[in-house]
């Protein structure tokens, strides 16, 4: 809806899932929802649901990218997926 | 799109509705659910935590707690108090009247649960014209306790008609007041609203109204329930889709699962949750929700432009007015469904069960 679209994640930054937020299985990736804001989230992709999950394992997004076995060349997409899941406080800088 | 991957069904519904009893000290003329009396097979308190279990277990994030009147059943704080503790998060609606300042101020030390208090219109008159006399003045005590408990921002819930769409700014200004969130929903044909629908359903000209105020304040919550005025032009904030069965169902004070909370017809029945495998089994294998997660066929509405904006409108509204589901909604912007509803004439539509209050009969005095 929003013509702001939020900007990508800095890959050298940690981030982490939010403590609030739970995510649940679905056919195309998963539904977050966040207990305090009381939002819902689709993550469209089973990859992007793998990468969130995995965060809090590594020092920073780009040492979680290169784990997650996503193509360089799509991590740019997923810098900015994440983006978009910070500013929707689903997932929150360490 | 995502609207596709819904319309296939999630492994759980993310918007549930579960209507505790069918008691309410209120009889409004459009009730869903044709409420009043109690039914003695209504779930026991064991049973309805056992429900709750399974919602944990399926991670339905909240539930729509409604009724009848929720508040009514002795257990019900219990009820929400469990259903809060497993994380299932719960919004209820209440008509505000056991919404004492004692209980406000419980609610308001509870986290994750929502209040949302119903009037119909922004005036007594109008409101109780609907709701009975007095619902008003209950309502807005309730209104008053919640703010003066501190409870944050309760929703103020009002099903829109031709009486109360000229006082749309009037909800909106006592909505602000309260520092209260604005949700307005669709009025359906179900339960008694069957018998009012002709008389209170907005007119053409009044559902344009509400469309253009709508889009100027994508802040009004609408419970996602006007995806049928898309065919105006741009999309409502919202799915946009008839999400019964796929993303949205029903469970009922006896534990029987519909489709959707306005289509309480045995036709939309989808099993029970006191049947072997229990809510789960209903939402994942009955016939009928996989039925409603196969494409659909635009039937009389295909050669209209605006299919793909409101998907043929609401299959609830369809059904009881007597309308073929896969034709145009009884409320088509393009007034497809007026001529629908006059080639109707005089058949009479289905009706679901009726739980209104019995006429009292009085014993006639011995002669």
């Amino acid at each position: 809806m929003s013509p702001d679209q939020p900007g990508p994640v800095d890959g050298s930054l940690g981030y982490q899932l939010d403590p609030q937020v739970a995510l649940r299985p679905e056919p195309f990736g998963a539904l977050a929802y966040h207990y305090g804001n009381r939002r819902l989230t689709f993550l469209r992709s089973p990859h992007l649901v793998s990468l969130v999950r995995d965060l809090d394992q590594h020092d920073n997004v780009d040492d979680a990218l290169a784990a997650s076995g996503i193509e360089p060349a799509r991590w740019d997409s997923y810098r900015r997926a994440l983006g978009s899941l910070a500013a929707s406080e689903v997932i929150h800088a360490r | 799109m995502l609207v596709e991957d819904l319309k296939h069904g999630l492994d759980a519904p993310i918007c549930l509705t579960w209507e505790l009893t069918f008691a309410c000290n209120l009889a409004c003329i459009h009730c869903l659910s044709s409420s009043g009396r109690r039914d003695p097979r209504e779930l026991t308190t064991a049973e309805a935590m056992a429900v709750v279990d399974e919602l944990h277990d399926l991670q339905v994030f909240y539930v729509n707690i409604g009724g009848g009147e929720p508040t009514i059943r002795p257990d019900f704080y219990d009820l929400i108090d469990y259903a809060v503790g497993r994380g299932v998060g719960v919004k209820f609606s209440t008509n505000g009247t056991t919404i004492t300042p004692e209980r406000a101020r419980r609610l308001a030390g509870t986290d994750y649960v929502d209040v949302q208090v119903s009037i119909d219109g922004a005036m007594a008159a109008t409101n109780d014209a609907v709701r009975g006399e007095g619902s008003y003045v209950a309502a807005r005590r309730a209104m008053d306790n919640l703010a003066e408990a501190g409870f944050g921002p309760f929703k103020i819930s009002v099903v829109m008609t031709r009486h109360n769409i000229p006082e749309l700014d009037r909800f909106h200004e006592l909505a602000e007041g309260y520092g209260a969130q604005l949700r307005l929903t669709r009025l359906r044909p179900s339960g008694r609203g069957a018998d009012t629908w002709h008389q209170l359903h907005p007119t053409a000209d009044q559902q344009i109204e509400l469309f253009d105020w709508l889009v100027e304040r994508p802040g009004v919550l609408t419970g996602d329930s006007f995806f049928h005025l898309s065919a105006l032009g741009e999309s409502l904030p919202g799915l946009n889709l008839c999400g019964a069965g796929r993303v949205v169902c029903l469970i009922d004070p006896v534990g029987n699962v519909y489709a959707c909370p306005f289509v309480q017809h045995e036709e939309f029945l989808a099993g029970s949750v006191r049947d072997q495998g229990g809510f789960t089994s209903v939402w994942r294998e009955s016939e009928l929700f996989r039925s409603l997660r196969q494409p659909t066929s635009a039937g009389a509405c295909a050669s209209c432009g605006s299919y793909d904006a409101c998907q043929g409108g609401c299959m609830a509204a369809k059904f009881f007015v007597g309308l073929p589901l896969d034709g145009p909604d009884p409320e088509c912007v393009k007034g497809h469904g007026e001529l629908a509803l006059a080639a109707v004439g005089s058949v009479s539509p289905p009706r679901g069960p009726d739980h209104s209050t019995p006429v009292i009969l009085r014993r006639r005095a011995r002669d």
